[in-house]
C-alpha cells in the first residue's frame, strides 16, 4: 500500500536501547552474560502492586496480582548474586557504564546532568525481581542529523536490562535473571519522525553512534527498540522491544494501517448506529447448545466441566473479520485481549462460523439464545466461569473502544512486523527515587576528560575506512552501517586478506545469508575472526567462508575445526591436489594431445569442480600450468 | 509544616536560593544556568547530600540534580498540588473472624509512595492497612496501635517494658492474638525480652518485620504480615514468636520461638533462623503446619504473668584474640551487675581474663558464658581453660544464644537484686531458652 505519511500526519518517536559491554552489571559485580544450562537456583515470588499516594494503582498489575500470578525465577551463580535476587540492596552505579553513556551524550551534543539520580520505574510483570526497573537520566536535549533533517535526542539514559521470560504454565510465569542488571544505554528521540523509512534510518544512525563507542554488546537480543506511533484521530501506541532493525519500517507501516482501519471501522459502526452503552456485560451460559458439538476445543472444555459463555455485540456483524493488518483482524485483537485478561486459549466469533466443527445449527441456536438481531455478532469462550467472564468482559470493553476509535495501549511486535496487545499503557505515576543508591555527581573536569577522548564521528570514520583500507565508498558506507563494522577493522588489521574481501563478506554476503534465513547471529565474532585467520594462513579458501559460516550457524557450540571437517572443506594437501590434476590430465589425454596448451581452461574447470573451496584457485592454476609445461617438454615436438 | 521541613535536605546556598524563590517541596520550578533551562517539581534531598545541587523531578518522571552557582536563576512557576488521597471506606468486618491487634513500633510493614516527591509514607492505621493489604479483611478483624516509630537499633529495654505492657493491655481486652511490627535489626532481642516479660500467655504474640522495604512491589512485608496475622488469629500455640520468610521464595512463612531466634543475614528475606531448636510452625498455601510438639497451647483460660522490668546494667562481651581484659574492671567499677561472654568454641576466653574475672566476681558481678559459634552448646569441662573459668565462678549457659542470655540477665536483674537467686534463675530454663538436648538441626542459611 502506497501511503502519503505526511498527509496522514504520522508521528513516530523512538527509544533505542542497547546492552553495554562492561565487565560487570550495572548494580553488582556479576558478569553481564546469559546461561543456557539448567538453573542452579530457583525461587518463587509474587509482586504486589504498590499503592501511590494518589491512590492510583496499575490496573493491569493489580489484576495479575488478584489472579494469583506467581513468578518462578531461574538463576545460576556465575550470572546472578543476591542483588538480582532482590535479596541484597544494589551496589553503587557502575561507573564504566556511566562513562559510556556520557560519551554517547557528548557525541549527540546533549547536556549532561550535574547529578545522576537513579529512579525506580514500576514494572510489575515479573521481569524485574524488585517490581521496578532501575533507570536514570544521564543527559538531556541533544540531537543528531539524519540526512538533512535534525532529529532531537530528548534523553540519554542508563537502565538495567530485565529478566528473560522463559515460559508460562498455568499461573506461574518463568523468568531467568541472568539478563537482569546488564547495563542498557537508552536514547529517546522526539516524535518528529514522519515515515516508516525515516524511522529505520534514525534507528540506524543512533545504533551507529552506540557502536562507535566500541562498548556495546552485539547480536540478537542485545538491542531493543521501542517505537511510539500516533496519527491524528488515532492513538499513541507504544510498541515495545523490536529487536531487529529491519523490522522497524514494517512495524510502523502496519501500525499506521491498523489505526487507519480501526478509524474506518469506528466511523462505519457509528454510522450503523452502534452505541457503547448497548454493549452490555450480560454473559449468556450457552453450554447446553454445545453438549453434542463436534468442535474439538469446546468438547475438551466440556469434558473438564467448564462452561461456554457468550456475549452479544450489537451491529458488529462483519466487522470482526475485517483485516487490520496482514492476517490480523478485529477478531484477533479481541482474542488477544481475552487471552490477556481471561487467561483463555482463544475466542470464537460468529463472523468466522460455521467452522472448526461448529455447525450452522449451533450458530442459529446461539443467535436465538442471546436474542441476536441480524446485524449483531456474538463472541463466546469455553473455560472455567471466572476466566470466561474475565475474557468476555475484556472483549466487551474492546468492542466499546472499537466504536470510539483506537485505544491507547502497549503492543509487542511479532516476527512478521505485525503487533499484538501487550498491556494497557502504564499510568504516568510510576517513578520514584531509588533510595538505596546515592546520587552520582558528574564534575566538569570529568566531562572535560571524557570529551577530549571521544571516538571518531561517523563522517570521519567513513573517510578513514576509504583511505586506510582502500574500500570504495559504497563498501565503506556499508561497513559503517554494519553491526560488524568494528570486527572488520579488527580482522583487516590482523591478517593479510584483502580488506575489500573482508568488508564484502561482512556486509553483502552476511546480509544475503540472512535473507536466506541463515541465523548468522549464532556465529560469534570470534569464530568469524578465526575463519579469516585460517584463510590468511592458507588453511581455508575464501570460497569456503560462506559454507563454514552456514555450518557453524546450524551447529552452535561447535568449533571451527569441527566446521572445517563437517563441511569437508579442509584445504587439500599438495599431494591430494596433484592427484586430482593427474587424474584430470589422464582423463583428457586425447584432448591434450590434440589441443596442447589450450587445454588449460577445460582442465582448470575440471579440477576446480572437485577442489572448489578446498584449494586456492591460484595454487591450482599454478600446478596445472606446471604440469602442462612438464608435459610439453616431454611431448615437445608434438605440441608444435 | 515548619520552614525547616519545607526545605528538607537543603542547606546554605541551595536553601537560600530556594527561599528567595519562595519555592516549597512539590512546587514547579524553573532553573536557568549558563543558558540551560531545567523545569520540574522540587523534591526533597537527603540530609547528607551536598548544598550545591537542587533535585528536580522532570516532566518525564525522572529526577536529576542541577548544580547551582551564584549566577543560577531559580523561579517558582507553579504551586504544587497536595496529594488528595482519601482512604477507601473500611471493608465490612466479618464478626465471625478473630480479633487481632497490630502494635507498631517502627519499621514499615506497609506503605504507599508519593510519586510526586518520592516520599514513602507508612500505612499504619487499620483502614490504611486494609487498603494496602486487602487480604487481611478475610483473616481477622484488625485493630492497630501505634506505640512508637523507631528504627530497631534505637529500641532499648525501656521500650521492651512498654511493648510488654501494651500487649498485656490487649490481652486483658480478650483479643485473639497480637502482632508486633518491628524493625528487623534487633527484633530477635525484643522477641527474647517479651518471652521473659509475658509468661503463661493465653494467645500468640507474633513479631513481624520485613527485609525489603514495603514501598517496593517485591517486598516481603505484606506476605509476612498476612502470615503473622493469620497465626495471631488462629495458631494453636500461645508463644512469643518471630514470623518471617522461610526461604528467598514467597512460598512459606516460618515461626521461630522468641528465645531461640537470631538474625543471621544482613539482607536476605530468610535472615531469621531458629538456632539450636526447630521452628515452631510454618504457613504454606494458607495452611499452618506445626513443626514441633514442644509449645504452649493457646488457651484463653491462661492467666498472663506480666514481668516487664529490665535492668540495663548488663553487658555482652565478644572475645577475640588481643582483646583488652581490663574492660572487665571498667564494667565492675561502673556498677554492672552481670556480664555475658561470647567466648570461643566450647566456651573459652584467654588466660589474661582470669584476674579481672576473679576481681569482678569478688565484686558480685554475675559472669556467664555463651559461644560465638552461634550453633551448638558450650561445654566447659573438656579443656583446662573451661575448667579454670568454672573454678573462677563463670556459669556455662548450655545452648543459650548470646543475645538471649544478655536479655535474660537484664530481665533477671529487673526481677531481683539477689545474686544467688539470679544465678539460679540464669541456670534454669524459664521460657524455652535452654534445652537439655541438641538435635542435628540444620545450621546456616542453606
Amino acid at each position: 500500500m502506497d501511503m502519503d505519511y505526511e498527509k496522514i500526519g504520522l508521528k513516530v518517536g523512538l527509544e533505542i536501547h542497547q546492552q553495554l559491554n562492561t565487565s560487570e552489571k550495572l548494580f553488582c559485580g556479576c558478569k553481564p552474560e546469559l546461561f543456557k544450562e539448567e538453573p542452579e537456583i530457583t525461587f518463587l515470588r509474587r509482586l504486589r502492586p504498590t499503592q501511590s499516594e494518589l491512590g492510583q494503582i496499575d490496573r493491569a498489575a493489580y489484576f495479575e496480582f488478584q489472579k494469583g500470578v506467581k513468578i518462578l525465577y531461574e538463576a545460576n551463580k556465575t550470572t546472578s548474586c543476591l542483588v538480582e535476587m532482590d535479596e541484597e540492596p544494589p551496589h553503587s552505579l557502575n561507573i564504566e557504564a556511566v562513562e559510556i553513556a556520557l560519551t554517547v551524550a557528548m557525541m549527540v551534543k546533549a547536556k549532561t546532568v550535574s547529578e545522576i539520580h537513579v529512579m525506580r520505574k514500576t514494572v510489575i510483570d515479573g521481569s524485574n525481581t524488585t517490581g521496578f526497573q532501575r533507570t536514570c537520566v544521564i543527559a538531556l536535549d541533544g540531537g543528531i542529523k539524519v540526512g538533512e533533517k535534525s532529529i532531537p535526542i530528548q534523553h540519554i539514559g542508563l537502565e538495567e536490562d530485565a529478566a528473560r521470560k522463559m515460559g508460562e504454565e498455568d499461573n506461574i510465569i518463568r523468568y531467568r535473571i541472568d539478563r537482569l542488571g546488564i547495563p542498557l544505554i537508552e536514547a529517546a528521540t522526539a516524535p518528529v519522525i514522519r515515515s516508516p523509512e525515516e524511522a529505520q534510518q534514525v534507528a540506524l544512525a543512533i545504533g551507529g553512534i552506540f557502536r562507535a563507542t566500541g562498548k556495546v554488546i552485539r547480536g540478537l537480543g542485545t538491542i531493543r527498540q521501542d517505537v511510539n506511533i500516533s496519527i491524528p484521530k488515532g492513538a499513541l501506541i507504544e510498541i515495545k522491544g523490536v529487536q531487529e532493525l529491519e523490522l522497524i519500517s514494517l512495524v510502523v507501516e502496519y501500525e499506521v494501517q491498523r489505526q487507519l482501519n480501526l478509524i474506518k471501522i469506528s466511523e462505519e459502526l457509528r454510522k450503523l448506529g452502534a452505541k457503547e452503552e448497548e454493549i452490555i456485560e450480560e454473559f449468556f451460559d450457552v453450554t447446553d447448545i454445545f453438549k453434542q458439538t463436534k468442535g474439538k476445543v469446546i468438547q475438551k472444555a466440556l469434558e473438564q466441566n467448564q462452561q461456554v459463555l457468550a456475549v452479544k455485540l450489537p451491529k458488529f456483524k462483519g466487522f470482526l473479520k475485517r483485516e487490520l493488518m496482514p492476517n490480523f483482524r478485529l477478531g484477533t485483537e479481541m482474542a488477544d485481549r481475552a487471552r490477556f485478561w481471561g487467561k483463555v486459549g482463544g475466542i470464537f466469533h460468529t463472523d468466522e462460523l460455521p467452522a472448526y466443527g461448529i455447525t450452522t445449527e449451533e450458530v442459529e441456536k446461539l443467535r436465538t439464545a442471546v436474542n441476536a438481531e441480524e446485524q449483531d455478532a456474538i463472541i463466546f469462550v469455553a473455560d472455567n466461569l471466572e476466566n470466561a467472564r474475565d475474557a468476555l468482559k475484556a472483549v466487551a470493553k474492546r468492542a466499546r473502544e472499537a466504536i470510539r476509535g483506537v485505544p491507547e495501549e502497549t503492543r509487542a511486535p511479532n516476527s512478521d512486523g505485525t503487533t499484538r496487545y501487550m498491556r494497557p499503557r502504564p499510568g504516568a505515576a510510576r517513578m520514584y527515587p531509588e533510595t538505596d543508591i546515592p546520587p552520582t555527581q558528574i564534575t566538569e573536569d570529568y566531562i572535560k576528560k571524557i570529551s577530549s577522548n571521544l571516538p571518531e564521528f561517523l563522517e570521519q570514520k567513513l573517510q578513514r575506512l576509504m583511505s586506510e583500507y582502500e574500500l570504495n565508498q559504497k563498501l565503506a558506507k556499508q561497513v559503517l552501517d554494519s553491526e560488524y563494522g568494528e570486527l572488520f577493522e579488527v580482522i583487516a588489521k590482523e591478517i593479510s586478506v584483502s580488506p575489500t574481501t573482508v568488508a564484502a563478506f561482512l556486509t553483502e554476503t552476511l546480509k544475503a545469508l540472512k535473507r536466506e534465513g541463515i541465523q548468522i547471529e549464532k556465529v560469534s565474532e570470534n569464530q568469524i575472526r578465526e575463519i579469516f585467520k585460517h584463510v590468511s594462513i592458507g588453511e581455508l579458501t575464501k570460497e569456503a567462508i560462506s559454507d563454514v559460516v552456514v555450518w557453524l550457524s546450524k551447529h552452535e557450540d561447535k568449533s571451527l575445526q569441527e566446521a572445517i571437517e563437517g563441511t569437508g572443506l579442509r584445504l587439500l594437501s599438495e599431494e591430494e591436489l596433484k592427484k586430482i590434476i593427474d587424474d584430470a590430465i589422464k582423463n583428457s589425454k586425447d584432448l591434450i594431445e590434440k589441443s596442447g596448451a589450450k587445454t588449460f581452461g577445460p582442465l582448470m574447470g575440471m579440477v576446480m569442480k572437485e577442489a572448489r573451496g578446498k584449494a586456492d584457485p591460484n595454487t591450482v592454476s599454478a600446478l596445472i600450468k606446471k604440469k602442462l609445461e612438464q608435459l610439453e617438454r616431454k611431448l615437445g615436438q608434438r605440441f608444435n | 509544616m515548619s520552614k525547616k521541613e519545607e526545605f528538607f535536605g537543603y542547606k546554605s546556598k541551595a536553601f537560600e536560593a530556594l527561599r528567595k524563590a519562595e519555592a516549597e517541596i512539590g512546587d514547579m520550578i524553573r532553573i536557568t544556568r549558563n543558558g540551560e533551562v531545567y523545569e520540574g517539581i522540587l523534591i526533597p534531598r537527603s540530609e547528607y547530600s551536598d548544598e550545591k545541587h537542587i533535585a528536580l523531578k522532570l516532566k518525564s518522571g525522572y529526577n536529576v540534580g542541577v548544580h547551582i552557582t551564584s549566577s543560577t536563576k531559580i523561579e517558582k512557576t507553579g504551586k504544587g498540588a497536595k496529594p488528595t488521597f482519601t482512604l477507601p471506606p473500611l471493608p465490612e468486618q466479618n464478626p465471625e473472624l478473630p480479633k487481632v491487634t497490630i502494635i507498631s513500633t517502627g519499621g514499615t510493614i506497609a506503605s504507599r509512595v508519593d510519586y510526586r516527591t518520592g516520599a514513602v509514607r507508612p500505612a499504619l492505621t487499620a483502614s490504611d492497612l486494609y487498603s494496602v493489604v486487602p487480604e487481611l479483611a478475610n483473616i481477622a478483624r484488625v485493630d492497630t496501635q501505634i506505640l512508637f516509630s523507631l528504627f530497631s537499633e534505637n529500641i532499648t529495654p525501656k521500650h521492651w517494658t512498654e511493648i510488654a505492657k501494651a500487649v498485656a493491655k490487649q490481652i486483658s481486652q480478650s483479643i485473639d492474638g497480637v502482632v508486633i511490627a518491628h524493625g528487623t535489626d534487633t527484633m530477635g532481642y525484643t522477641a527474647a525480652a517479651l518471652s521473659f516479660a509475658l509468661q503463661n500467655l493465653p494467645i500468640p504474640v507474633i513479631l513481624v518485620g520485613s527485609q525489603r522495604s514495603a514501598d517496593r512491589p517485591s517486598s516481603d512485608a505484606a506476605t509476612n504480615l498476612v502470615g503473622a496475622v493469620t497465626a495471631a488469629a488462629k495458631a494453636p500455640f500461645a508463644e512469643v514468636t518471630v514470623a518471617m520468610h522461610e526461604t528467598p521464595s514467597d512460598a512459606s512463612i516460618i515461626f521461630h520461638k522468641g528465645t531461640k531466634v537470631r538474625k543471621c543475614h544482613t539482607s536476605r528475606r530468610d535472615a531469621f533462623k531458629s538456632v539450636n531448636a526447630s521452628p515452631i510452625a510454618r504457613i504454606q498455601d494458607r495452611k499452618m503446619i506445626m513443626l514441633t510438639d514442644d509449645y504452649t497451647k493457646r488457651n484463653p483460660a491462661n492467666k498472663l504473668i506480666l514481668k516487664p522490668e529490665f535492668n540495663d546494667k548488663v553487658a555482652l562481651i565478644k572475645f577475640y584474640p588481643s582483646i583488652n581484659p581490663t574492660m572487665i574492671d571498667w564494667y565492675a567499677q561502673k556498677g554492672y551487675k552481670g556480664l555475658i561472654f561470647e567466648g570461643t568454641g566450647l566456651g573459652h576466653v584467654g588466660n589474661c581474663f582470669h584476674e579481672p574475672i576473679r576481681n569482678a566476681i569478688k565484686q558480685n558481678v554475675l559472669i556467664a558464658m555463651t559461644s560465638q559459634c552461634i550453633w551448638g552448646r558450650v561445654n566447659m569441662n573438656v579443656y583446662d581453660s573451661g575448667r579454670d573459668l568454672q573454678a573462677l565462678g563463670v556459669i556455662p549457659l548450655e545452648d543459650m544464644l548470646p543475645e538471649t542470655a544478655v536479655v535474660k540477665l537484664m530481665w533477671i536483674f529487673g526481677q531481683t537484686e539477689n545474686l544467688e537467686k539470679a544465678k539460679t534463675l540464669m541456670k534454669e530454663n524459664i521460657v524455652g531458652e535452654l534445652s537439655p538436648r541438641t538435635l542435628p538441626e540444620k545450621t546456616g542459611t542453606e
